[in-house]
């Protein structure tokens, strides 16, 4: 068990400098990065002796292990057009894109696993075809779309929820949360709808096929065979084989719910890391966009981690052959 | 027979298709019982498997008993209610699959499986419900059982998983096992040892046995009665050493002329000509008529029914009082 995780972490840590190596690449040559940060009348000398100060002279290996350890260390330039260090920005932004997303997957699971499994064991029923339905509202309708539409009626119509912002957050040291206050709360609700809901969708979709390929096996009727209760076999045998899929594909769409959560927080100008992020892009502000392609990298490589371990404490034909490996 | 464990009379098993109602057991009678080894033989689509679940109420919908009543120690069972039925599953009528590997959830272990099983059924607490599984696992064969129970079944080979199969059919010790092609899915060195396991265990625990299988040498190794079955009618029933030495029906002669022997020595073996009727185009009389080498006008236009002739039933025209000399 503890070779399958050194052996996962080393694995993370091959992907972490790839990335990083990209990273760097965009920093280092796309522009010069001494015209971005001097004014038009610095001389040809200040130029040259602000080159020698980056380290823009050194051998380019040496720059990239200076790029890594600086990053690995939290320090990751300083941006363009705040004139600020790239990771308090992002330090300031992070905690309301981790509570959206977060929120987020919570909504996705918590109505997608039980709608799944409702719609796989109950296939004839008016409320399973009226879920089927809505599914398939939510995966074809863009984000955007739902979050103006959601704006419209629950915020201009109705006029029950907020349409922009994060409410009311208070301030746990460097963390600020929007959990603690109810505007904060109110205000996560919208966004987290919006963003959560083609996952949720997926998800639902995801686990009824599951759910009905094992109901067919052999094992279940095996199962049946022998009496148990219907309660046992649905949850205690079926709903357990059809997670081993579901986690997978999970796993990766929580990793795409932070990605894709900049669409979000625009629509509901929250002040996230996706919205620093589009800045970023329209002010070509390269430290910011090479920290936030290294920090989402970060997230998908830990994400994949928890999966993993998820899968080996689900499947037990992993864990034995990775404790044998 | 009052006397008979398990009471079939005029089964009528039916799909209904596209194409219109399909019969896959049509007016199928027989008796097993206390202790007895009853065999089901027959091709492919026989309705032998069909039979089997019917009598343990798995038929998978649309399929469903569309007549006649199949009862189990004097009380019918073929119209119980869900629940009621269950609590018959398992604890009066245990069921073997053909395949060992997929028969066990690959998530649990088999100790949890076992014990699951047996506390649906019997008033007993974990250490018990796990002591009982020890013994059972040790009846059945499986070496250091009190170490391997912990175990998952992708840990135990297909002869082992069998016997681990076996001994949860057997876990409430039932009054009659359904096993289900128990050794097709096995290799050949392990098929009689199979046999033996089951046929030990139920004569240990006064356990019937209905043993279907399309295999004529299993049956004549293990069964005191044969039930032969053709396009889902029987054929012929009897005691195996009558059936076998003096076969009535020219089905079952053509069946036991197919089978090898080391006393005689001939090049070929012979064979049935044409192949079984599909559910959907049996013929009108008997569904033999076609291939039957014996077939007569009668044949064509009356249908046969199950009658005792010289200590056995045969469904043949031939043995019929009306038979043209």
């Amino acid at each position: 068990m503890l070779a399958f995780i050194i052996r996962r972490l080393v694995q993370s840590v091959v992907v972490m400098l790839v990335v990083s190596l990209i990273a760097f690449v965009m920093f280092r040559f796309i522009g010069d990065p001494v015209d971005q940060m001097v004014g038009l009348e610095t001389t040809v000398q200040e130029r040259e002796l602000l080159r020698q100060q980056l380290g823009l002279n050194d051998p380019l290996p040496l720059q990239f292990w200076h790029f890594v350890s600086n990053a690995a260390q939290g320090d990751l330039g300083i941006s363009y057009q705040f004139k600020r260090p790239v990771a308090d920005l992002i330090g300031s932004r992070l905690p309301a894109t981790l509570e959206l997303s977060f929120v987020s997957a919570l909504f996705a699971l918590l109505m997608g696993i039980p709608m799944g499994v409702y719609t796989a064991l109950n296939r004839e029923s008016v409320l399973s075809k009226l879920f089927l339905t809505i599914s398939l509202i939510g995966i074809s309708l863009p984000t955007f779309l739902i979050g103006i539409l959601l704006i419209f009626v629950f915020s201009v119509y109705l006029q029950w929820l907020p349409s922009f912002g994060r409410g009311k957050v208070v301030d746990l040291g460097w963390w600020s949360t929007g959990f603690l206050t109810v505007s904060g709360l109110k205000a996560l609700i919208l966004p987290s709808i919006t963003l959560g809901l083609f996952q949720m969708t997926l998800i639902m979709r995801l686990v009824r096929s599951e759910m009905m390929e094992v109901l067919r096996t052999d094992f279940i009727k095996f199962a049946r065979a022998r009496g148990l209760t219907n309660r046992a076999i649905n949850f205690g045998h079926a709903l357990k084989n059809t997670m081993i899929p579901v986690i997978t594909i999970t796993g990766l769409q929580m990793g795409a719910i932070i990605a894709f959560a900049i669409i979000t927080e625009t629509v509901f100008q929250w002040p996230g890391m996706g919205l620093l992020f589009l800045q970023a892009v329209q002010n070509v502000d390269i430290p910011i966009m090479a920290a936030y392609l290294l920090l989402i990298a970060l997230l998908f490589v830990i994400i994949n981690l928890i999966v993993d371990l998820l899968y080996v404490m689900v499947d037990p034909r992993i864990r034995i052959e990775g404790a044998e490996a | 027979m009052s006397d008979a464990l398990l009471s079939v009379r005029d089964l009528v098993v039916e799909f209904p298709t596209r194409k219109g109602i399909l019969t896959a057991v049509d007016r199928v009678s027989f008796d097993i019982a206390r202790g007895e080894v009853l065999g089901v033989v027959g091709e492919s689509g026989a309705g032998k498997s069909m039979t089997g679940s019917a009598i343990i109420g798995l038929i998978e919908p649309p399929g469903h008993i569309a007549g006649g009543t199949i009862s189990i120690a004097g009380q019918r069972i073929d119209n119980l209610p869900y629940e009621a039925m269950r609590r018959v599953r398992g604890k009066r009528i245990g069921m073997v699959f053909q395949d060992p590997l997929t028969s066990l959830n690959p998530i649990y272990t088999i100790a949890e499986q076992l014990i699951e099983t047996i506390r649906t059924h019997m008033d007993l607490n974990e250490r018990q419900a796990r002591d009982r599984a020890i013994g059972l696992l040790d009846q059945v064969g499986i070496p250091a059982a009190s170490r391997r129970i912990d175990d998952y079944p992708h840990q135990f080979s297909g002869g082992m998983r069998q016997r681990v199969v076996i001994a949860l059919a057997l876990c409430v010790e039932p009054e009659l096992i359904i096993a289900d092609e128990p050794t097709t899915a096995l290799d050949v060195s392990v098929q009689s040892q199979i046999i033996d396991v089951l046929k030990r265990m139920c004569a240990d625990h006064g356990t019937a046995i209905m043993l279907i299988t399309h295999d004529m040498g299993v049956i004549a190794e293990a069964a005191d009665r044969v039930v032969v079955m053709y396009a889902g009618r029987v054929a012929e029933i009897g005691a195996v050493r009558d059936v076998i030495k003096d076969a009535k029906h020219p089905y079952t002669k053509g069946l036991m002329g197919s089978i090898p022997t080391l006393m005689q020595d001939s090049d070929r073996l012979t064979q049935i000509p044409g192949t079984m009727p599909r559910l959907t185009d049996i013929p009108p009389g008997c569904a033999f008529s076609k291939r039957c080498p014996e077939a007569f006008d009668r044949c064509f236009v009356e249908q046969p029914d199950c009658r005792p002739y010289q200590g056995r039933d045969v469904a043949c025209l031939l043995y019929d009082e009306g038979k043209p000399q």
